[in-house]
């Protein structure tokens, strides 16, 4: 008898993406800022990253093998995505205890509770390192400053260091001399979480990213242009009370959390049109956050309220259609 | 900047095996299937039965209304049944079975290769004969090309649109038949646009096909009113409504047809056939297919006579491969897999597609990770993840208001997603209910 003949419905060839394809190119995007990274802070940097991730892995391994009892889902790199972002949130300081319950925050609570890769309403990595924010305070608000390529010392943020002048009434021009300069902010010499300290390193997968075709330019672009559109209208406002754009685009986890955070493929929208509100709704946020809130640091809480209004983005925010829409009069004819 | 359709769209490797191949005449097989549905429409009904005598040319089943097509004899012979033969699916459509002797066409056929130029019949007499000669569009689409050119009162066709893009990966039919039969194409296409009284007509053609660019504008510098449109690559610029909108910039609205933006498209082989069917008098007997698949000895291009079996091109072409895994009739993004490879060549086949085992099967499918790829490449401006959610929660009539008869079904969406979620299989399932729907609505 002649061989049988697979017969199936069309398109009969596929591109070959693949999930475990596009979150291995965000590991590897986010591999220069890891290496800035281990330069600047050490052997911190190192360990707490393998932590993350492994524990990341694990705690997905476990629960969908004994709680939710489905295939096992480590192959596809979404967990290794969520570690290393986790690790990138934290100072490198942070002890290695609280890291793991935050990857267990990240992992058990933000994902797999609700059902796993591709249900979770909130982007892990955020979730955890908010978390972590909130339940250990004093340890995630101390980071070390670098003082040429070894030697660190403890101290604020350029945005907490900021915060607190403007607070007690310093003006700009007279708390500048004390803040790194732009170009050490580009290159990672500033006091900052692991991954978010090197701006020219982040920016370099970025156009990895790009040229991959694993994320589109919307989302990064549009939040850092708000966030430089509100804080400039600010500045120009009073430069003497409000930072210049560049140090707000510079400053903390701005382009961390844009290109690699805020593009979760998961937590934000389906179409060009509604990333564009998304990433604006961040963007305005973060600096509300970072100019009168309570946080030095607002990006982290701006992605989470914007992730909870995804779902009623999608619904409203349709993408444009092919065909001009038929009119009343076109109708009538 | 080249011109190009404005929403979506994706880019398949084009895998053109097949391009510098010439049309070779393919022949005549031993015996012929001619199915009396080869078109969109009402099938056709036979005017032979058993036993008969049958000339090449020679009428064997009329249309039966007028979206409907008549059926020629594309070969000379006796008939040796009139029954329902199984098709490429296997399900069993009515077919005249010919058995071949000789090669003995109808009168006033002319088989010569001198180029007719001149045409003296109105549009009324032009529409008479493509009628009469069974033609269809020959992309795929197969609807009788007569409907196509009676534009309704109270419209005007401004713009006839040729389309040479052949945007199918693997697919070289049209590319050879623009290289080979250039001038018979131009004349065809002068013929379309008497019929229709435009004085424009443009043959998009995409810019992996240069020589076809080069050749076609060469010639079309003797003939009045016929322009080249190079087309910057993109899958599906093949699809009529992407063509309107990469040519002259207008979109179909939804729920219309082209002539509501002033536009005709006809096939490439459609515009061959109707320059053979009026001056030649050559009804459509046979047609370019192309016989292509990455483990197949010697792919190539054939004229293949209507009802031709596909084993029969199969073989010519170094025979069926130790490791194939389907046969598509068609391209492999919108052709169909066949199950049953004694199925015959009909006037809609552009191509016989064999894949390797391991080119056939589907990934299995993942979870979607809403990463929003199927929204950026639908060419429709649709959401498939949307339609596939909707009917996979067995909302199907959801699926309505989220404009799921708009969809083209070009596979774009499946082609793309990292999950490997049989998204169009989905979307069908949507859009056959939804029209059900609306076919309900409307008898009421």
């Amino acid at each position: 008898m002649e061989k049988k003949l697979i017969v199936s419905p069309s398109p009969h060839i596929h591109g070959g993406d693949s999930t475990a394809r596009l979150m291995r190119d965000v590991v590897i995007a986010l591999v220069p800022a890891f290496v800035l990274s281990v330069i600047v802070y050490g052997l911190n940097s190192l360990v707490l990253t393998a932590v993350a991730v492994g524990s990341c892995v694990l705690f997905e391994y476990l629960i969908q093998r004994f709680l939710l009892k489905g295939p096992n889902t480590i192959g596809n790199w979404s967990a290794i995505v969520t570690g290393v972002l986790l690790a990138f949130n934290v100072p490198s300081t942070l002890p290695v205890w609280i890291l793991i319950l935050g990857s267990l925050f990240s992992i058990a609570v933000a994902k797999m509770s609700f059902g796993g890769l591709g249900r979770n309403l909130f982007n892990p990595a955020i979730a955890g390192r908010v978390f972590l924010l909130i339940s250990f305070p004093a340890q995630m608000a101390s980071y070390p400053v670098p003082e040429g390529v070894v030697d660190t010392t403890s101290g604020a943020t350029p945005l907490a260091f900021v915060k607190e002048a403007l607070k007690k009434g310093t003006s700009v021009s007279d708390l500048m001399p004390d803040l790194p300069s732009y170009g050490d902010m580009l290159l990672g010499f500033r006091a900052g979480s692991l991954g978010e300290i090197a701006a020219a390193a982040l920016i370099v997968g970025f156009i990895y990213l790009l040229w991959r075709r694993v994320i589109t330019w919307h989302i990064p672009v549009f939040i850092v242009g708000s966030m430089a559109v509100f804080a400039g209208i600010l500045w120009l406002a009073d430069p003497e009370q409000y930072m210049n754009p560049l140090f707000h685009v510079l400053a903390g986890g701005t382009l961390l959390g844009s290109i690699y955070m805020a593009t979760d493929y998961v937590t934000s929208p389906m179409n060009v049109k509604g990333m564009i509100v998304y990433a604006v709704g961040i963007g305005v946020l973060t600096i509300l956050i970072r100019v009168w809130g309570a946080y030095p640091e607002g990006l982290s809480f701006a992605i989470l309220i914007m992730n909870s209004v995804v779902p009623l983005i999608n619904k409203y925010m349709k993408p444009r259609r092919f065909g001009v829409p038929v009119t009343k009069a076109a109708a009538a004819k | 900047m080249l011109k190009t359709f404005k929403i979506g769209g994706i880019h398949p490797a084009d895998n053109k095996l097949t391009r510098g191949a010439a049309i070779e005449d393919f022949g005549v097989p031993a015996t012929v299937t001619i199915p009396v549905s080869q078109h969109i429409g009402a099938p056709a009904s036979p005017v032979v039965k058993k036993g008969d005598n049958v000339k090449v040319g020679q009428v064997i089943a009329t249309a039966t209304g007028f979206v409907s097509s008549n059926i020629h004899a594309s070969v000379s012979g006796t008939v040796t049944a009139v029954d329902n033969v199984p098709d490429g699916g296997g399900l069993r459509k009515q077919a005249i079975v010919i058995q071949v002797e000789g090669d003995e066409w109808e009168e006033g056929i002319d088989r010569t290769d001198t180029l007719v130029k001149e045409c003296d019949l109105d549009a009324k007499e032009i529409v008479a004969k493509i009628a009469a000669a069974g033609i269809v569009g020959m992309g795929g689409a197969t609807f009788p090309t007569q409907v196509k050119l009676s534009v309704p009162p109270g419209k005007k066709a401004e713009f006839l649109i040729i389309n040479g893009v052949e945007c199918e990966p693997y697919l070289t039919a049209d590319h050879r038949v623009m290289l080979e039969r250039g001038e018979e194409l131009l004349v065809g296409i002068k013929i379309l646009m008497k019929c229709l009284g435009v004085e424009q007509a443009y043959i998009g053609i995409e810019n992996n096909k240069p020589d076809a660019i080069a050749h076609l504008s060469g010639l079309a510098a003797g003939y009045e009113g016929i322009e080249i449109v190079p087309l910057r690559m993109k899958y599906p610029q093949g699809g009529e409504k992407q063509l309107i909108d990469a040519v002259i910039g207008r979109q179909v609205p939804s729920g219309r047809l082209p002539i509501d933006v002033g536009a005709v498209v006809q096939n490439v082989g459609t515009a061959l056939a109707v320059y053979e069917a009026v001056q030649k008098n050559k009804p459509l007997i046979e047609r370019v297919v192309t016989v292509t698949g990455k483990a197949l000895e010697n792919p190539g291009n054939y004229r293949v006579r209507i009802g031709t079996p596909l084993r029969a091109l199969i073989e010519r072409s170094g025979g069926m491969p130790e490791d194939t895994g389907k046969v598509i009739n068609g391209g492999p993004m919108m052709g169909r897999a066949v199950a049953n490879i004694e199925a015959p060549v009909t006037k809609g086949t552009s191509g016989v597609l064999l894949m390797r085992d391991e080119e056939a099967l589907r990934g299995t499918a993942k979870a979607c990770i809403s990463c929003a790829k199927c929204v950026a490449v639908c060419p429709m401006g649709l959401e498939p993840y949307l339609l596939n959610k909707l009917v996979s929660k067995g909302r199907l009539a959801d699926t309505e208001p989220e404009r799921v008869t708009d969809c083209i079904e070009c596979g774009s969406c499946s082609f793309t997603c990292p999950a490997d979620l049989p998204l169009l299989d989905m979307i069908r399932l949507g859009k056959a209910e939804v029209m059900r729907l609306i076919r309900a609505r409307n008898a009421k």
